[in-house]
């Protein structure tokens, strides 16, 4: 009888692969689509784009993660994180401290107001177990009321500021619908951290497709017990040397790919590190706690965890990375929409987090680069979809925002069912 | 209201009766009409519009009840009925309705759309038992994002809806030109002075609230409490909880369906594309004021819920702006107030611990 279950179960396994996926399928067949349709979008304007996308976005991203190893879900919360980040730069930018220490400053700023922030969201999402992500979502709305009160009133009104600063309403109260961060040589934020070292953008690819073949053969390697090679494997090997093939040809012939814009190497080893981060963190006994809060709390209580002091502490973790995750998302877009910047973040960065593979309790950074990529490429091609198929680029943006919310709906409604569909089975 | 009528008994009584949140929001209404008066608004109209609102509003409130009571929390997918209700009233106004007819054939129209949105809602919603509330709003999200696609693309050639060049339906539709607007506003209409009573649709509005109301006390909505009460003891007596769960949200998408066209054809426009992705949240907000919990929900819920939270709203706003010039701070307090009751309910929902 165990047989059979087993066995069941493991036929279940094969079919559902694509089900598992499905979401990061439907991104690849889009962007594959979108690149056979659209006739504007040529190769050297994607990845321009899309690098560009990429080291904006990944630091928020990556900064899901560990709330969803704690059993959490995913942080939609990370809005308030990011709201913390925006007051560390509002202050900065008021005094005009710029360059690179304007931006340290900002990183060493927002850390306690948003420990502070995931503080309370931690002590929130404790009273609402098992509801922690529409209460993450609505925590979100509720303090951009509070963040509008302090931006558009209590600016001015309550804490004195010069009111010609031209960050400040002409009226002298609130802070203006955009502020200007400046480039650094006039003493602002704009790419403080992404101009401080760049490299072409093919030297990147050769570096970075080198660095992940030596880590794949070497890690092989080292699993003597496993020799048995997988055809994933193969793939990886052959996928990483025809990229190292082509990044040299393009710079030995210099050719069109040579135009694509530089990339930046201080964002790039920072996000590195947040993902060094998030894999050591979870070999520490912090990490073990988190996993097996994540995987059962009851059980975790009994085993001596304190349950409700781990989930806090990865809700603060969580928050501060995505303070510093929106100040470089900000250094590099230039401007501070002080009212819009973060109000779409948390949705944009979950949505990317479960295109790369994710679900509620699973993720990992692999996930999270894999997904800032696809979501991002669809983001670039969707208008131009539009264009191309109907004749009208608004419709790609419609198109747009049906995927983000249609995404996270699909994956986090597949993921309900399949465990309730397991639960069922066990219980028979 | 009720919280002034019952001072009489003693303060724990109407503390725990009435519920926490319900008292604050009166008293803090109550202090925006008195600061009011002090600033010289008049009260009549303050008063008049709050019942505007609280009509305008009612019914999608109302469609709070069923999914609340069926278990299913509050009907955080609302745009679902939404934009079934906008399509049909659109429709409508292309098959060139207009007045009492365009009304008649919006609701008829919309009821069995309706109908087939809920029953497949319905049906998600059983599959997907335990995250109900989260699947909800990204359904809504969904649904509304999905959509605009429709408004952009749908062949509707009506010009009192269209854009002046290109296809697809304009963002909001004026119902002035189907001679709609205000229309059950209107109906028996009487004035006092500068106090205003919309009776038509306060009159309809109470008619649904009385329909929801029988519909509770009848054999199918006592089914339907007892299984969101006690599923597994409804399942031990014999009731088949999912079917009674796919009708309560059938009926709580019809209602929204109808209650966008009451509450369009108050307002004077249909608001299309992403008008509807927030409104869940304003009404699951609304009930929860009025006593109801994320488990349990009355039709006196709806009734005085949606009349202390659009009249703290209608009321703030002129205040606000005589006090704190040029900043719309009642917009700020919309968010802070309907975003912090929902949470506050989240962490009274019991259970969940795995």
């Amino acid at each position: 009888m165990q047989n059979t279950t087993g066995e069941r179960l493991k036929n279940k396994k094969d079919s559902s692969w694509i089900l598992d996926n499905i979401v990061t399928i439907i991104f690849i067949v889009f962007t594959v689509v979108g690149f056979i349709v659209s006739k504007d979008v040529s190769l050297n304007y994607f990845l321009n784009e899309l690098t560009s996308r990429l080291f904006r976005n990944a630091f928020l991203v990556l900064s899901l993660i560990i709330p969803v190893l704690a059993g959490l879900g995913l942080n939609f919360g990370i809005v308030i994180g990011a709201m913390a980040g925006q007051m560390a730069i509002a202050i900065v930018r008021y005094f005009t401290i710029g360059g690179v220490s304007g931006l340290f400053l900002c990183f060493l700023i927002a850390l306690p107001i948003a420990a502070l922030f995931g503080y309370f969201a931690g002590l929130l999402y404790n009273k609402t177990r098992g509801q922690e992500m529409i209460a993450s979502l609505i925590v979100g709305y509720f303090a951009n009321g509070i963040y509008q009160f302090l931006f558009l009133y209590t600016v001015g009104a309550i804490i004195k500021v010069n009111p010609t600063h031209p960050m400040i309403n002409p009226s002298g109260i609130g802070v203006r619908m955009t502020v200007d961060l400046f480039p650094v040589k006039d003493g602002g934020l704009k790419y403080a951290l992404d101009n401080i070292m760049k490299i072409p953008f093919m030297w990147a690819v050769l570096i970075v497709s080198v660095f992940i073949l030596a880590i794949i053969v070497l890690s092989n390697n080292n699993k003597k017990k496993k020799s048995k090679k997988t055809p994933m494997y193969f793939l990886n090997v052959a996928a990483c040397t025809i990229m190292i093939f082509i990044s040299v040809f393009s710079i030995v012939t210099n050719n069109s790919l040579m135009q694509v814009n530089k990339v930046p190497v201080v964002t790039a080893i920072l996000i590195i590190a947040l993902c060094i981060f998030n894999e050591l963190i979870m070999k520490t006994k912090l990490g073990q706690d988190f996993r097996s809060v994540g995987q059962n709390q009851h059980i975790a209580a009994v085993s001596g965890i304190n349950v409700d002091r781990t989930r806090i502490i990865a809700t603060v973790m969580s928050t501060v990375f995505a303070a510093w995750g929106q100040i470089v998302f900000l250094q590099n877009m230039g401007t501070l929409n002080t009212y819009n910047a973060h109000t779409q973040i948390g949705m944009f960065s979950v949505a990317s987090l479960l295109v790369g593979g994710a679900s509620t309790s699973k993720a990992s950074n692999r996930h999270a680069i894999i997904g800032v990529l696809l979501f991002n490429s669809m983001f670039i091609m969707s208008p131009d979809i539009g264009k191309a198929l109907f004749g009208n680029a608004l419709l790609g943006e419609y198109f747009r925002t049906f995927m983000v919310y249609g995404v996270i709906g699909l994956a986090l409604g597949l993921y309900v069912w399949k465990t309730n569909k397991k639960s069922r089975i066990t219980l028979e | 209201m009720t919280g002034v009528d019952r001072k009489k008994s003693s303060l724990k009584d109407i503390v725990s009766k009435v519920g926490l949140p319900t008292l604050i929001i009166a008293g803090f209404w109550i202090l925006t009409l008195v600061a009011g008066a002090f600033l010289d608004i008049s009260t009549g109209t303050l008063i008049s519009d709050t019942l505007k609102r609280a009509g305008m509003n009612g019914i999608l409130v109302l469609a709070m009840v069923p999914s609340i009571q069926s278990g299913t929390g509050p009907n955080f997918a609302l745009p679902v009925g939404i934009v079934c209700g906008l399509f049909s009233l659109v429709t409508a106004i292309e098959l060139g309705f207009t007045g009492v007819s365009w009304l008649a054939v919006s609701i008829l129209l919309s009821i069995p759309i309706a109908t087939i949105a809920g029953y497949l809602y319905g049906k998600l919603l059983n599959a997907v038992k335990g995250s109900e509330m989260t699947i909800a709003t990204y359904t809504g999200f969904s649904i509304v994002a999905f959509m605009c696609l429709i408004w952009l693309m749908i062949p509707y050639k009506n010009p009192k809806m269209g854009w002046f060049i290109g296809n697809g339906l304009r963002e909001t539709i004026q119902l002035d030109g189907v001679g709609a607007a205000q229309l059950l506003n209107n109906f028996l209409r009487f004035e006092i002075g500068d106090f205003i009573i919309p009776t038509g649709l306060l009159l309809v509005f109470l008619f649904f609230c009385l329909l929801m109301w029988l519909f509770t006390k009848s054999k199918s909505g006592i089914a339907i409490t007892a299984g969101g009460i006690s599923p597994k003891f409804a399942k031990a007596s014999g009731l088949n909880i999912d079917k009674n769960r796919i009708i309560a949200n059938i009926l709580s998408t019809v209602l929204a369906a109808i209650g966008i066209i009451v509450y369009s054809q108050s307002y004077g426009y249909a608001q299309l594309y992403s008008g509807p992705l927030l409104m869940a949240f304003a009404a699951v907000a609304a009930i929860l004021i009025g006593g109801a919990t994320a488990s349990r929900a009355k039709v006196s819920h709806v009734i005085i819920g949606v009349i202390l939270f659009q009249g703290l709203l209608t009321t703030a706003l002129p205040v606000a702006n005589k006090i704190f010039v040029g900043l719309d701070l009642s917009e700020i307090m919309r968010m802070v107030v309907q975003n912090g009751i929902i949470l506050y309910a989240l962490t009274q929902v019991k259970g969940g611990e795995k």
